[in-house]
């Protein structure tokens, strides 16, 4: 008789376990529930999400594949990239390197599946502020994991975005995206072809680490969730290497009918997903799994999420060849099952059967639910002493040597990020472009959040992330062919956090539909709660652009003395949830920036007009930080000074120092005519930062002394 | 006769991570023929100029290079150095060089004991090895570093040796690992092996940030051409 603490440990709901019952015909035994616990785990099913995210556009002119295998395709140069991202969170905070390596690992492998060689990972990370020795030790950990790993499976590490906030001191976000080129004729899903078939194993003998991982990132975090330790996985780079190799020599050799990895809930979900995919059953041999560990039970077998390992459907007869090309690359190959034609999922242990359930069950029919929520308040705060005059340059310095603007030259320069050879923009300079070999154009990557524009307007917050991460692209000339999404978010059975979700998707949706991209997929992260607290909405949306040129990139070294300085755009007053008010009020809430799609859209189309038409040596936008920060770590790229003469008809903090998102700096040795506001602001030159504000100089500072703070502000903190 | 290819040999072990840039540069921009040469080969295939790229050979446990040291075409590759082949080992396979003891030497921890992944300058301190002489002494370069363990150590003998016998190849101008007397480069006795820690691979083009080290490939091929 299953007992009630019994569900509670699997985290399922009562009448989720009437449910079994009635599907099975009878009471499920315990190997059974355990399936069906991980399975309709939040993190599996997407039961809470699903309702809302079918409301995303999917549609789009390059797409290839949109959501629903392991990862999105869209096209570029001709070539299929295969991106997603995906959240560690949960195991990020109970083991920072662990947690992070796992989550590189478990993406790459999203990736690789699908037949594409992975090419290059970017990070979306956010961590509690760094006064605090604990979140110095996560962030620490965390950027140590994701450089151990990515380093050795040799994928470049080529960008991504860091930022600190309270709430992630007990909650902090590892959000790891990958992107992959493969060939558009030689795609691989998860398909199981027809009954009769051998599944094959490859990799990393099965231990007991991670059972129950997915259940564990379906709950929130109390103190003894963080005695969970031995629940997060161990991660092995040169394994994984291996197996990138020797997976991709059989996807060439067109040995396979499909392919998944293990990630969450193991054996389980990737035997079932294919299965159910192609409509036919799965009968697994659980004695053959390699063991890592002696005495494992078919329970432990079955949910294990060890590492590096993946499962396959052989072509018939192929599966001598397929074990011997995984020999060469030192991987043991192993047939665990085979596809049958009853539709059922069954697992044979000693001469017995484990489990008997039917397969649509687990994989397919998962409960939905549309959980009540509540419209979230917005924060429309504006305080009209934010507006009050101050010395300008001493405001400027703070900024620049703050956790939120300094330099990220500590963490990219632990990341190998020029293997593979592709990384034409290195970090630091703009998105991430890579080329593609053999081709004239190439790819723009970007990932980016802005979780206190979720704290104070979910939905607004929202239509800014995926403006902002278009804009990034326009700075290259490039072009958003489509997104992937990564969504952070607390507990969805209360209603304010699912009205917070619902909200997201609204302002996702309004935005996407209106850029015309779509999304090839993502990933939900619920939960991210510990003790009460509780994430701010944090939308973190990965972003590929297609370069049309990528020997053409505007770059601080092709600015030269006396290149003219245009501010291309709109200024409105915006200050809420700016760098500005952190730093010189200690505010991080109020009024979000306004937004006219429109206006946004015509700025993103006359920056890649000009880029594309070789009249720009550089060019960035001004968010966030402002036009004054941005434009001095412009200054430390190009390595010269310049003159700024500004006369804005507002305010001039909303010009220094407001995110408005419509605005963008184009730095040019032509005279840069656009169908947007533009306005001559300066000159390069000299080595001083000089700015005059209606005819008097409110800012006179050396580049060099300025670039000290700004460069020096990591170091200072990990490497005392 | 002065025009034909020069045929490379690049050694993968499992692990190895930069065998297809490094396969790339020779054979698309230095414009020479390029091969992979399995660990377990026990054969060189003719390879005219033998490369040990960059990586994590047998993911570096144990310590980076100690385990591909024992691998079975290393006996080649030392009989190939023995009668005058010419080597280079970018990297790990600068490692795996001294694990071997085909250059003298160990690697330590970085200073610093960070993994560093950024653009160096290099000064080149000999140009009369058969893989610089398509440089000049002096000339100042720029390459990438990415590595944790590139933290030369070695007697203050065999230090003075290197030095005495010209086979500090390049230097750091601002030395980012702590390597001793600053090299980033050496040659042996006999000046036909070649380990750098910088990357020659990923500054062979100018999309790339950089081109100053295609000329190592260059040089290699140009000194098997003429003699």
């Amino acid at each position: 008789m299953i007992e009630k603490k019994l569900l509670q440990e699997h985290n399922l709901k009562e009448d989720e376990y009437e449910r079994i019952k009635e599907i099975l015909g009878r009471e499920p035994n315990l190997v059974e529930l355990g399936l069906f616990s991980v399975m309709w785990s939040e993190h599996c099913s997407y039961k809470s999400s699903r309702v809302h995210l079918k409301k995303l556009p999917t549609e789009g002119k390059y797409l290839i594949q949109g959501p629903g295998e392991n990862a999105g395709i869209v096209e570029a140069g001709g070539k299929a990239i295969v991106f997603k991202v995906e959240s560690h969170n949960h195991p990020s905070f109970i083991e920072p390197y662990q947690g992070a390596a796992t989550g590189v690992g478990g993406i790459l492998r999203d990736i690789f599946t699908m037949g594409a060689r992975p090419v290059a990972v970017l990070d979306s990370l956010h961590f509690g502020p760094l006064d605090r020795p604990g979140n110095r030790t996560i962030m620490e950990g965390v950027v140590s994991g994701i450089a151990g790993y990515g380093n050795s499976v040799g994928v470049p590490t080529v960008g991504g975005e860091i930022d600190f906030e309270e709430e992630f001191s007990h909650n902090p976000l590892v959000n790891v995206m990958c992107v992959g080129i493969a060939e558009k004729d030689r795609i691989f899903y998860a398909r199981a072809g027809e009954p009769g078939l051998f599944l094959i194993y490859a990799g990393a003998p099965t231990g007991r680490d991670g059972i129950h991982g997915a259940t564990m990132a379906s709950a929130e975090f109390g103190e003894e969730t963080e005695q969970k330790k031995v629940n997060v996985q161990v991660g092995d780079p040169f394994r994984e290497k291996l197996l990138i190799e020797a997976t991709l020599e059989v996807m060439e050799r067109n040995l396979i009918v499909g392919i998944q990895d293990m990630g969450a809930a193991g054996l389980t979900s990737s035997s079932s997903e294919m299965a159910s995919k192609s409509g036919v059953g799965v009968e697994l041999y659980l004695d053959n799994v390699p063991l890592r560990e002696e005495g494992m039970n078919p329970y432990e077998l079955l949910l294990s999420e060890s590492q590096e390992r993946m499962l396959m459907v052989a072509k018939s007869g192929k599966e001598e060849e397929i074990r011997r090309i995984f020999r060469k690359w030192g991987v043991n190959a192993t047939v665990v099952g085979k596809t049958t034609d009853d539709n059922k999922f069954r697992a044979v242990w000693k001469g017995e059967i484990a489990a008997d359930v039917p397969l649509d069950s687990l994989a397919e029919n998962a409960p939905k639910y549309s959980r009540p929520y509540s419209a979230p308040k917005h924060d429309e705060r504006f305080d009209k002493k934010w507006l009050r005059k101050k010395n300008w340059g001493n405001v400027l310095r703070k900024i620049l040597a703050s956790e939120h603007f300094a330099s990220r030259e500590w963490v990219y320069q632990q990341y190998d990020h020029m293997v593979q050879t592709n990384t034409v923009l290195l970090p630091g300079l703009g998105p991430s472009v890579l080329r593609i070999k053999g081709q004239r154009e190439g790819i723009a990557l970007t990932i980016d959040s802005n979780p206190s524009w979720g704290r104070s307007n979910p939905k607004q917050g929202a239509v800014l992330t995926v403006a902002e991460s278009f804009r990034n692209l326009a700075t290259v000339g490039a072009e958003p062919l489509g997104i992937t999404n990564c969504l952070n978010f607390g507990n969805p059975e209360k209603p304010e956090i699912m009205g917070q979700f619902a909200e997201t998707i609204d302002g996702m949706r309004e935005a996407l539909e209106f850029f015309q991209v779509p999304v090839t997929g993502g990933n939900v992260s619920f939960y991210n709660e510990t003790e009460g607290g509780t994430v701010p909405p944090t939308v973190a949306i990965g972003t590929v652009g297609l370069v049309e040129d990528v020997s053409n990139l505007p770059r601080p070294e092709r600015v030269k003395e006396g290149d003219g300085i245009y501010l291309l755009g709109w200024t409105g007053r915006d200050l809420g949830s700016s760098v500005y008010l952190r730093i010189a009020f200690g505010e991080r809430g109020g009024k979000i920036p306004e937004i006219d799609l429109q206006r946004e859209k015509k700025l993103h189309r006359e920056i890649i007009r000009l880029v594309r038409e070789k009249r720009v040596s550089y060019t960035f936008d001004l968010s966030p930080g402002g036009l004054l920060p941005n434009f001095a770590e412009a200054l430390f790229k190009i390595g010269k000074g310049a003159t700024l003469k500004i006369n804005p008809e507002i305010e001039e903090v909303f010009y220094l120092f407001g995110e408005s998102p419509s605005r963008m700096i184009v730095i040019s040795s032509h005279e840069i005519e656009a169908s947007v506001p533009v306005r001559k602001i300066g000159e390069i030159g000299g080595e001083r930062l000089s700015v005059h504000l209606r005819g008097e100089e409110i800012i006179n500072e050396s580049v060099h002394e300025l670039e000290r703070g700004w460069r020096s502000f990591f170091p200072e903190i990990f490497n005392p | 006769m002065g025009s034909r290819k020069v045929k490379f040999g690049i050694v993968v072990y499992p692990g190895t991570n930069c065998d297809m840039d490094t396969h790339y540069v020779i054979k698309e921009v230095a414009g020479e023929e390029a091969q992979y040469l399995w660990h377990e080969d026990l054969d060189l295939k003719g390879s005219q100029v033998v490369v040990l790229p960059g990586g994590f050979s047998y993911g570096d446990y144990l310590r980076s290079g100690a385990i591909a040291r024992f691998s079975p075409i290393m006996k080649k590759i030392k009989k190939f150095a023995e009668k005058g082949g010419l080597i280079i080992g970018i990297c790990n396979g600068f490692q795996i060089l001294l694990e071997s003891g085909l250059l003298p030497g160990a690697m330590l921890r970085n200073r610093g004991l960070r993994f560093i992944c950024s653009f160096e300058e290099l000064l080149v301190e000999n140009d009369e090895t058969p893989f610089t002489l398509l440089y000049t002494k002096g000339e100042r370069l720029r390459m990438p570093i990415a590595h944790i363990d590139g933290n030369y150590f070695a007697e203050i003998d065999v230090l003075s040796e290197l030095e005495r016998e010209r086979r500090i190849v390049f230097r750091y101008i601002n030395n980012p690992n702590g390597s001793a007397h600053d090299l980033a480069g050496i040659i042996s006795k006999k000046g036909n092996v070649f380990g750098l820690m910088p990357h020659p691979e990923r500054a062979s083009e100018a999309l790339l940030g950089s081109a100053d080290g295609l000329r190592v490939f260059l040089s290699a091929a140009k000194y098997v051409r003429e003699s």
